[in-house]
């Protein structure tokens, strides 16, 4: 008896096209994943289970372990007015370069009496290095000062458009938090956001039984 | 006549002796690339976070020391955050220290908020948050998620300036358990 004999198949398949797959997946991940805006100092916020998302526009007050304060103007249409404006409360008497290049910094972490000095080094200080914003006591709060220009820079519109937001690291000291809350208190900014990372709601917990309705 | 060769280099006229050139397959093995493709891929994958922060609103009362709110000792419960992750809270007003002033912490308040709000009418409902100098950020913005958590409406938690007595109860308690 004859058996039917089966043709050998070859085993090589065609990779190129996996090879397209591959490659158009890896081209697509890397292009839409968008990179972090440069940070002062490595910060790492607390977790809340609030669901609203961070807007990236924001004057943005960074607390960092040991308590130093840096400041970051990310609103781009008021930057220069606010920059303006500390420059003339505080006689701070920038010249225009330097006030060019004052305006290009990421974010501020020096006291302004320091802030003339260095900005006309060539290297600019590490932010490491910075001694951060003064916020201490009543006495000493440069913060203030900031927060006052940022206000005035928002004369005539409604603070609503202000997005204020306090960044804080998960063991900074409270004190150091309520001296950044006490200097928005002074310009009458009561509403403020904390930026946190997203957590689950528990299972079990009120919240969890009774969601609220969305927010619009 | 004779015969042009119009045909440029490598067209000369092979002897017998010439073997032709070996024609060579364009196929290449693309499974290496592949591998590599797919390793790029996970590489990506497992190493980007996809955490895009959260904001947390935050609306501070006006300081008006003419105008402050009273509430009824039978609805207050007062968180107080201490050193190393530590709460501790008493109902109504500290008269006693010693029966009123308890220990907890972060696992364990959160049944306490919700004991507390399903045993009191919501008008009187009221918690009253004091952060010890000794506390961290991430306590203060913890307590506040609880209360969110525990679905206690806005204006039901305020947070307030810790008294001298308190503090020194704190840090008491503190030595006490030990806790640096």
């Amino acid at each position: 008896m004859g058996r039917a004999k089966l043709p050998r198949k070859s085993t090589n398949i065609d990779m190129t096209a996996m090879c397209d797959v591959a490659f158009l997946l890896l081209s697509f991940f890397i292009l839409a994943t968008k990179t972090k805006p440069p940070e002062a100092v490595a910060v790492l916020p607390p977790s809340s289970v609030s669901t609203r998302v961070a807007k990236e526009e924001a004057i943005m007050v960074t607390l960092t372990k040991d308590g130093k304060v840096f400041l970051m103007l990310g609103d781009k249409a008021h930057k220069d007015a606010i920059i303006e404006d500390i420059n003339s409360s505080r006689q701070l008497n920038l010249t225009p370069a330097e006030m060019a290049k004052l305006k290009k910094l990421d974010f501020i972490g020096v006291p302004l009496n320091m802030l003339k000095g260095s900005l006309d080094l060539s290297e600019p200080i590490k932010p490491e290095n910075m001694p951060g914003i003064p916020c201490g006591d009543s006495t000493n709060n440069e913060l203030v000062d900031w927060v006052r220009s940022v206000s005035n820079s928002y004369k005539g519109e409604s603070l609503e458009n202000l997005n204020l937001c306090v960044k804080g690291d998960n063991l900074a000291k409270y004190p150091a938090y309520k001296n950044i809350k006490s200097a928005f208190k002074k310009n009458d900014i009561f509403k403020f956001k904390v930026v946190t990372n997203p957590e689950g709601v528990p299972a079990d917990s009120e919240l969890a039984r009774n969601p609220p309705a969305p927010a619009k | 006549m004779a015969e042009m060769d119009t045909s440029s280099g490598g067209g000369h006229k092979k002897g017998p002796g010439v073997k032709k050139a070996k024609k060579m397959s364009t196929r290449v093995d693309l499974t290496p690339m592949v591998d590599l493709g797919f390793l790029l891929i996970t590489f990506f994958v497992f190493t980007t976070t996809m955490s895009q922060p959260t904001a947390m609103a935050m609306n501070e009362p006006k300081d008006d020391p003419d105008n402050q709110l009273k509430v009824k000792n039978s609805g207050v419960m007062t968180l107080l955050l201490g050193k190393d992750d530590q709460v501790y809270y008493y109902y109504g007003e500290l008269v006693d220290p010693n029966t009123q002033f308890k220990g907890s912490n972060f696992k364990e308040i959160r049944q306490l908020i919700a004991d507390k709000r399903n045993a009191t009418p919501m008008g009187d409902l009221m918690y009253i948050i004091k952060a010890d100098k000794e506390s961290t950020f991430k306590n203060a913005i913890d307590i506040l998620d609880e209360m969110t958590i525990s679905n206690v409406p806005p204006g039901h938690y305020a947070e307030v300036d810790m008294s001298e007595g308190e503090a020194k109860l704190i840090k008491m308690t503190e030595d006490a358990n030990g806790i640096k």
